[in-house]
């Protein structure tokens, strides 16, 4: 072997790099520049946004579900929880600005506070919030999972304990006593580190740096591919019993994964959060997180295209549809995953390969044959 | 005498009040190469899966090592770490990770980093390669090293899957039907290699296939099981006279009835 060091990747590299520099320049570059000079409004570069964030999302679901075959219907509540953890900041950066014009948020007084709870007074440090954005989630993930994988809790009953989970999580979060604003969640967000969030600057950073993270665990998920761990990985997906015997401890692959999937999702919520201006319960309902599982089997899974792409199409249609025809929206999701099912299992991704092989089969006789 | 290798006595195993393995007495002498026989429903599956810790026996011990001062009891170890101590299984249907390349099959079974972090930051050195290489000869592969092995043919995935528990270098191989699937000359073929591994590694070959039973068990011992419990043991020669054995086994074809 000519290159001793290194793992085959897996295919096609060129192809992802390709991509990535392409969605870099785009998003970073022009995107951002076009709104500077009112090509594209403020509202629209706002939506990429939200897009983009969902892409981590899909990430997280794809990163179990493609990479390792743990199909998780609960990824829903990691986002939440990352958007809730910087939301906690957001919301005492809104001062005494509120309706009631106290120093603590509105639906405390509404309460009857008069004080702030002690759990409450750390997040008025932008840092501490962003270390829960990753505790929390992290923490969560990591204790599920370690009573999950070591019960050897495998397939469909995973499935139905991660729903189960983002489930529980609704209901305590819509308690008005968890003190976490109940139903309504969180939202009239004033700054974020003293810049107003509703100056189109401001979007603009945000929609900056959540591309610059999501090209950031592209490249990380991409490099984990690669590596002996990323062998691992699929190995467990493709036969969990040779893996095991052959002396790998799987649970603690799967547990390292699940926590991994988790703090990609807990991001991806955080930079939702001051883009959307609201995050509340139904963010961590069961069909939040099987909507994720539509956009990455819609997009591919399996690939990190894939999710990236399903996320944003999915979203995109969503966007259109429940303005244009709000009654339809549901059938329209039912039927496009139904229609990738059932003709086009690869996704979007795999779009281009089933072009190609219709073109071969269809095109004119002469031109497949070479000249004599 | 010595200390046998694995040690296995007074072993019962009960599944839903069906006694699939009772009273067992089995000893294995390092460098051994031991076939194990006997009618579906013997035993011999759930023979392995007590041995590798994927279920635990009713009563009995299992102990591993030759040492008498220093020896593992299996009954108290799981799967990954029996598989550590050096005992390597390759289960009845070929079980090779089909979306991997034949030599990431192989990279994943090389002895060495198990460990999540460790993986992360794991390299190849030439020696594993070198190692790789010389696998890939052996189970005559070194053509379809960059196959997907789930493409291979079964008798492929046969020999594949041997080749990655010698990659283990485990002191012990219990290895469940090498031979299905395969021709009269692949059969023969696996039945030399497996010999040849006889001496340095210890081996526990459970086979249907008679005349691949002959042929392996030349120099070694049988050991007959019969619902669940030991049925008798010797060359082969005298094994295929037992009466015994030809009531519940040999008599009745290649399969026999439970």
């Amino acid at each position: 072997m000519a290159s001793p060091e290194k793992y085959a990747p897996p295919p096609p590299p060129s192809d992802t790099v390709a991509a990535l520099l392409a969605f870099t320049v785009v998003a970073v570059l022009i995107m951002p520049t076009l709104d500077v000079f009112g090509v594209i409004d403020h509202f629209t570069l706002n939506l990429w946004g939200k897009y983009l964030c969902y892409a981590l999302l899909a990430l997280s679901v794809n990163l179990l579900w493609g990479g390792t075959g743990l199909l998780s219907l609960g990824q829903g509540l990691f986002f939440a929880l990352g958007g809730y953890m910087h939301g906690m900041y957001l919301m005492r950066m809104i001062g005494d600005q509120g309706q009631y014009h106290k120093p603590i948020p509105d639906f405390l007084v509404f309460l009857g506070w008069t004080e702030l709870p002690g759990f409450w007074k750390p997040f008025e440090h932008f840092s501490f919030a962003m270390l829960m954005v990753f505790l929390l989630p992290g923490i969560i993930a990591g204790v599920f999972g370690w009573l999950a994988f070591r019960s050897r809790i495998k397939g469909v009953y995973f499935s139905i304990l991660t729903q189960a989970l983002t489930y529980a999580g609704a209901l305590i979060f819509f308690r008005n006593n968890t003190l976490m604003g109940g139903n309504n969640g969180f939202t009239d967000f004033k700054t974020e580190l003293g810049f107003s969030l509703l100056e189109p600057a401001t979007q603009r950073g945000l929609f900056i740096a959540t591309a610059v993270v999501l090209i950031g665990v592209v490249i990380l998920l991409r490099w984990l591919e690669g590596t002996k761990f990323g062998l691992v990985q699929r190995a467990i997906r493709d036969g969990e019993n040779r893996t095991l015997f052959s002396g790998y401890a799987t649970p603690a692959f799967k547990l390292f994964l699940f926590v991994l999937a988790a703090l990609i999702a807990a991001i991806g919520g955080a930079l939702y959060v001051p883009q959307v201006g609201i995050i509340n319960p139904s963010d961590m309902t069961p069909e939040k997180s099987l909507e994720a599982i539509v956009w990455v089997a819609v997009g591919g899974r399996g690939t990190l295209l894939g999710p990236i792409l399903g996320a944003v199409f999915v979203n995109m249609l969503k966007s259109y549809a429940t303005r244009a025809i709000p009654d339809l929206w549901l059938i329209l999701l039912g039927g496009l995953f139904l229609l990738v099912v059932l003709f086009l299992p690869g996704g979007l991704v795999s779009l281009p390969e089933k072009l190609r092989g219709l073109w071969q089969r269809f095109r004119p006789a002469p031109t497949s044959a070479p000249a004599a | 005498m010595a200390h046998p290798l694995l040690t296995v006595e007074d072993v019962s195993k009960t599944y839903d009040g069906f006694k699939a393995i009772s009273n067992l007495n089995f000893y294995l002498f390092e460098g051994e190469l031991r076939t194990v026989i006997g009618p579906n429903g013997a035993g011999k599956s759930t023979f392995f899966d007590l041995l590798t810790g994927r279920t635990q026996p009713d009563k009995g011990k299992i102990e591993f090592g030759t040492d008498p001062a220093d020896t593992h009891d299996l009954t108290k170890l799981d799967e990954v770490a029996i598989n550590r101590l050096g005992i390597g299984r390759k289960f009845q249907t070929p079980s090779v990770y089909a979306e991997h390349t034949v030599r990431e099959n192989l990279i994943l079974s090389l002895r060495g980093t198990r460990g999540v972090f460790a993986s992360l930051f794991h390299r190849l050195n030439s020696t594993d390669n070198d190692r790789i290489d010389e696998l890939l000869k052996l189970i005559r592969l070194e053509a379809k090293g960059e196959w997907k092995a789930g493409l291979l043919a079964h008798g492929e995935k046969q020999w594949l899957e041997i080749g990655m528990l010698l990659a283990q270098e485990p002191r012990v191989l219990l290895v469940d039907e090498p031979a299905a699937g395969m021709t009269d000359e692949e059969t023969h073929r696996t039945g030399e290699l497996l010999l040849s591994l006889a001496g340095k590694h210890s081996l526990v070959v459970v086979e249907h296939d008679m005349a691949f039973v002959k042929q392996i068990a030349a120099n070694g011992r049988v050991t007959v099981l019969h619902q669940g419990a030991l049925l008798c043991e010797g060359k082969f020669d005298d094994v295929q006279a037992d009466p015994r054995v030809r009531e519940v086994y040999l008599g009745r074809g290649k399969h026999g009835t439970r």
